[in-house]
């Protein structure tokens, strides 16, 4: 039985050195915690997403873990400019990333729908000019546990 | 086919140490967009790309692929391979540009798949 587990990571936008290394660390919770590495993997990617989303667009953001025996749940936090539009920001090849960022592989407009497909809920909060709240939750109960919620193998 | 057959194969320049190249290699992706690489490859595939920074091996990581290799003599980041030998994952170089690669991968039998 998995007992109550939470923490907390500082993110520093535009570090693109760092930026990885709290969803590296929470990876490495979740597998001190023995969960099956599906799930492992999908809340990794979540996170790892949400995570370089905060260094793309923000000036630095909180990531904040809570583990229970039902449920992964995280919640990311930043101090960016906020999502318009959200509906859309969630539509795949949509991106407002600027040019230095997409030389990088990043700003395909993947991130957010790699977030849905990869988690039970997701729960996006956002005002412009003041920031953006990711919430999601991966069951750990009651799912088959490495099942993406889009199973199609798109290659 | 594993890893090492791959590498001798297309005279791969191995640049991470300590790395597992007795790997099964399961099939291939090519992409330079971290998140389609995140999205759309497997479990011990072989990536082909020009990225060199360090977030490829966060990607790879989280995916648990079988290895990297950079095109057109790509020079990764000294961080990159750090972490590449830290996150055991097996960084390889060549000359060759990403087409010839990827239909030599096909030769070999490697799909997307």
């Amino acid at each position: 039985m998995i007992s109550n587990t939470e923490g907390t990571f500082f993110l520093t936008g535009k570090d693109f050195v760092n930026a990885g290394k709290a969803s590296s660390r929470l990876k490495k919770v979740l597998e001190n915690l023995g969960l099956p590495p599906g799930i492992i993997r999908r809340a990794s990617i979540a996170a790892f997403e949400a995570e370089m989303n905060t260094s793309i667009y923000a000036v630095a953001g909180i990531m904040h873990y809570y583990i229970t025996p039902e449920t992964i749940r995280v919640e990311i936090k930043d101090m960016g400019p906020g999502i318009e539009d959200i509906a859309l920001a969630l539509t795949e090849g949509y991106s407002t990333a600027p040019d230095y960022i997409r030389e990088m592989g990043f700003g395909s407009g993947m991130g957010l729908p790699n977030i849905k497909k990869n988690t039970d809920s997701l729960t996006i909060t956002s005002a412009v000019g003041e920031g953006t709240t990711l919430d999601f939750v991966i069951n750990l109960t009651g799912t088959s546990e490495g099942a993406e919620h889009d199973t199609e193998r798109n290659c | 086919m594993i890893l090492s057959e791959i590498a001798d194969n297309l005279s791969l320049e191995i640049k991470t140490e300590g790395v597992d190249l007795g790997r099964e290699v399961t099939g291939g992706y090519v992409s330079d967009l971290i998140s389609d690489v995140i999205g759309n490859a497997h479990e011990g595939f072989i990536w082909v790309t020009f990225q060199v920074h360090l977030n490829i091996v966060a990607a790879a990581s989280l995916k648990n692929l079988a290895g990297i290799i950079l095109v057109r003599n790509r020079i990764p980041d000294e961080e990159t391979l750090k972490r590449a030998s830290e996150e055991k994952i097996p960084i390889m170089v060549t000359p060759l540009p990403a087409f010839e690669v990827v239909g030599r991968l096909y030769d070999l039998g490697l799909r997307c798949q």
